[in-house]
């Protein structure tokens, strides 16, 4: 019959966190709240198979790419801090951060955002999308509902607006130039309520 | 010592007199001494004034998170072709149907799922608006008055200390009374008397349980309870919505037979009144369950069947899949809503954090339980509908009448993965996204061609 009270004093590093990622403690007891219930061995880490129950995630055609791109660094487990830091990237932009004096933040969380999409794409993380990464990219997102040749058409039209150094690949750069008009502050991001 | 030992017996008599008088008896009988009922009204204002305190500390102290009971993100509700054609409108396309930023969104869902989810979210108890005055739903309210603290202190003394040993002795008075009278009335050979005798015996026990859980039930639309012969199917948050269905009227029951004390509560019930219960290794084989079921419905006479069609506990705030199963039976389908008060104490059963026991000690030291049960209006399958849509359309209307959200997962998603049909779904959606852009660009490419 014990008490199920959350404190802040369960989250470790808290008030650090909470600086370097911009999220206020309500988010951050939240976010430990969500972690938890996510975490169901009580390891104290996240695996793969932790995100693969989740529906939302199971039914997205490139659920298991995102699942991929969030254990990034080469590790297979992420423990809270991680969790909460690549959930930071995708914060809408905070244009009055002055005071912190990270005003260096607001160009590279623009960048942030591009790199997780990129890693998307680009599975082998060579820097580089080439034309079989976006084919197997397509592939997932379309399953069995084109053609091959339409893969192949759509694929190539792709590949030929968005290299510009005609190599026959895209590189990061490329990818941000394509996207460059694209408001994806508001596009990728989850606005979290208060 | 003598005269500590004479006490000791005379205030235990006192207690059993006041008990079995006071509470026991009526129960039997349907009647009520009306404590229950302001024991609810007084704590009901109480509550109110402890959500106007409490709104008043979080205006002083920022620091306590407002709860938010709909999910911690909010969501773009546009489909996906309406959120594809928003991203592509700040790019110009010529001739290409695909974007490289067409992956944004489906990885904007993504995350999104992964920080709140439609189903997780329902496996764990409903987040109040405020808090209740109970230990377990606690967040830092209590340093933020004092007077907030002594009533939160006098509760926890009269939860544990009154209401708590009054409750279990009820429960095992409750218990014990219908193991018996189950087990006498089942030497009596088959005949009416029997089975009146058997309603009777069942029906006091339910109520005397009810009463161990200060239960206040409300039914309403009476005129629709479920029938003889007929199928009842209800939505699923606890193991007490038997209680709470059994108290208005006799049900047979159907589930596994299981060891211990519930094998032998089991065991004794089925002597008085066909209850269909069925052994591990029976349950596996879904045609020998169907056709047990098939048989009990179509001997008109006997008890209506309670099912449980999500076939899991669910928070109380939606209603999740029901199984096609329970609706290939045939017979009448007499579907029934039931909707807990959180309020007063929180009813779900989370079989994966809690057992059975713990349960039951959680429920019987919160405030009370208050519960609002609708009969709907029997419903039958009709002509050119299969088991799957008729099981829909019955959720829907249960859904809609006890206020829940209707979902279209599965239940059983928070022990298994989820069916590739769902991804096959979005996979067609967003090739028609592409499609229809490449009809487009075909068109003008031929106008072109002409022009």
């Amino acid at each position: 019959m014990g008490s199920s009270s959350s404190s802040r004093n369960k989250i470790p590093n808290a008030q650090e966190l909470m600086h370097q990622t911009g999220f206020s403690s309500a988010h951050l007891l939240r976010l430990h709240d969500r972690f938890e219930s996510l975490d169901r061995d009580n390891r104290g880490y996240l695996s793969p198979d932790d995100f693969e129950v989740l529906g939302g995630l199971a039914m997205n055609p490139i659920g298991g790419r995102i699942i991929e791109a969030f254990f990034s660094s080469g590790q297979d487990t992420v423990d809270f801090s991680s969790f909460v830091r690549i959930l930071a990237h995708f914060r809408p932009t905070d244009r009055n951060r002055n005071k912190e004096g990270t005003q260096q933040e607001l160009p590279s969380s623009r960048t942030r955002k591009l790199k997780f999409a990129f890693q998307l794409y680009d599975l082998d993380r060579d820097g580089k999308i080439s034309r079989e990464e976006l084919l197997q990219v397509l592939r997932a997102m379309l399953g069995l509902q084109v053609t091959e040749e339409q893969l192949q058409s759509i694929a190539e039209r792709a590949i030929q607006e968005a290299d510009l150094d005609k190599d026959d690949a895209i590189s990061f750069d490329e990818f941000k130039k394509s996207l460059e008009k694209m408001d994806i502050d508001t596009k990728m991001s989850v606005s979290f309520l208060k | 010592m003598e005269d500590l030992w004479t006490v000791a017996v005379a205030v235990f008599q006192l207690w059993i007199f006041v008990v079995v008088f006071f509470i026991t008896l009526p129960a039997m009988f349907g009647l009520s001494l009306g404590v229950t009922s302001v024991y609810i009204q007084i704590l009901v204002k109480l509550l109110e004034w402890a959500t106007i305190r409490i709104q008043r500390g979080r205006e002083e102290q920022p620091s306590v998170p407002a709860p938010l009971p709909n999910g911690i993100i909010e969501r773009a509700e546009g489909s996906m072709e309406e959120e594809m054609e928003q991203l592509r409108h700040s790019r110009s396309l010529e001739g290409g149907e695909f974007a490289l930023s067409d992956i944004l969104y489906f990885c904007k869902k993504g995350l999104e799922s992964i920080v709140d989810d439609q189903v997780t979210q329902r496996f764990s108890s409903e987040e109040l608006a405020s808090w209740n005055l109970l230990t377990r739903t606690n967040q830092n309210f209590r340093y933020i008055s004092l007077r907030l603290t002594i009533f939160w202190g006098i509760g926890v003394f009269v939860r544990y200390c009154v209401l708590f040993p009054l409750r279990i002795t009820l429960a095992i008075i409750g218990l014990s009374w219908l193991v018996i009278g189950t087990t006498l009335v089942g030497f009596l050979p088959e005949n009416s008397v029997k089975y009146w005798l058997s309603e009777v015996v069942h029906l006091t026990c339910y109520r005397i349980c009810a009463r161990a859980l200060s239960a206040t039930i409300r039914y309403h639309n009476k005129e629709n309870r479920p029938q003889k012969g007929g199928i009842c199917v209800a939505n699923h948050t606890t193991p007490i919505d038997v209680v709470i269905l059994a108290n208005d009227g006799c049900y047979a029951m159907v589930g596994q037979i299981h060891g211990g004390l519930m094998g032998v509560i089991q065991r004794s019930m089925v002597r008085s009144c066909p209850h269909v219960w069925f052994e591990r290794s029976e349950m596996k084989d879904r045609h020998a369950v169907t056709s047990r079921l098939r048989a009990h419905v179509a001997a008109k006479t006997k008890l209506p069947i309670l099912i449980f069609p999500e076939g899991t506990c669910i928070n109380n705030t939606s209603v999740m899949m029901f199984k096609k199963g329970s609706f290939e039976i045939g017979g009448t389908i007499h579907p029934v809503a039931i909707k807990y008060d959180p309020r007063l104490g929180d009813a779900f059963w989370n079989s994966s954090k809690y057992n059975m026991v713990s349960y039951l000690l959680r429920t019987m030291t919160s405030w009370a339980i208050v519960v609002n049960v609708w009969y709907l209006p029997p419903m039958t399958i009709q002509d050119g509908e299969d088991a799957v849509q008729f099981a829909n359309r019955v959720k829907s209307a249960v859904a809609c009448r006890g206020g829940l959200l209707d979902l279209a997962w599965d239940g059983s998603l928070k022990r298994g993965k989820v069916k590739d049909a769902y991804k096959e779904e979005q996979q067609k959606m967003y090739s028609r996204v592409i499609v229809r852009q490449n009809s487009i660009s075909a068109t003008h490419t031929r106008r072109d061609d002409q022009s």
